[in-house]
């Protein structure tokens, strides 16, 4: 899996019919340290993540492996949202502090 | 299968349906000489591991395949500590 974070939605009126109803978000890809990466994903949300939250995605057959995303055409599912995470024994980021890091 | 260290650890109240309890660790991926290798990934651990412990991670959807509920979205999942791993250098 890979952190991120929501920075934005996705809104696809003519899509292919089994990703109806799939809520798609736009995660930009953050490094151990809470940095953006630069890379970005689109993703179904298969955990109801809001806009700024850091969220887990699971990529390529294992985004699949939900009961929203089953037999879909995803290769991109957030299937936790983070509460803090640490590295090397120090809090780096945290939902009810702020960046620890930068 | 790959070669890791694992660095952290990530606390995720909220998750996807049959995740609940599994343990989330920070590995960063190493080579065939235990070097840094790539960007971190975040695994699920079957092998009780901690900050610091050399892994063996798979990645991919066999991953979900370690755990004991299979049906989840987990792309990574370390499934063994890593006492001894020797490799002949780079053209020898």
């Amino acid at each position: 899996m890979q952190l991120a974070r929501v920075v934005g939605t996705v809104v696809a009126t003519v899509k292919e019919a089994r990703m109806r109803d799939l809520k798609l978000q736009v995660v930009a890809l953050l490094d151990e340290r809470g940095r953006a990466t630069g890379g970005y994903q689109v993703a179904v949300d298969a955990v109801g993540a809001g806009h700024g939250d850091v969220v887990l995605f699971a990529g390529g057959s294992s985004a699949r492996q939900t009961a929203l995303t089953d037999g879909k055409p995803t290769d991109a599912t957030i299937m936790a949202i983070v509460d803090s995470w640490d590295v090397e024994g120090k809090v780096v980021w945290s939902a009810h502090g702020e960046e620890v890091e930068a | 299968m790959r070669l890791g260290r694992v660095v952290g650890r990530v606390v995720a109240t909220v998750r996807a349906a049959d995740l609940d309890g599994e343990k989330l660790l920070v590995v960063q991926p190493l080579d065939s000489a235990r070097r840094p290798m790539g960007a971190t990934v975040v695994a699920c651990d079957v092998a009780q591991s901690g900050p610091g412990d050399l892994v063996l991670w798979v990645g991919g959807r066999e991953a979900a395949l370690a755990l004991p509920r299979t049906f989840v979205p987990v792309d990574a999942t370390i499934v063994g500590h890593v006492e001894q791993a020797a490799s002949a250098p780079a053209g020898s």
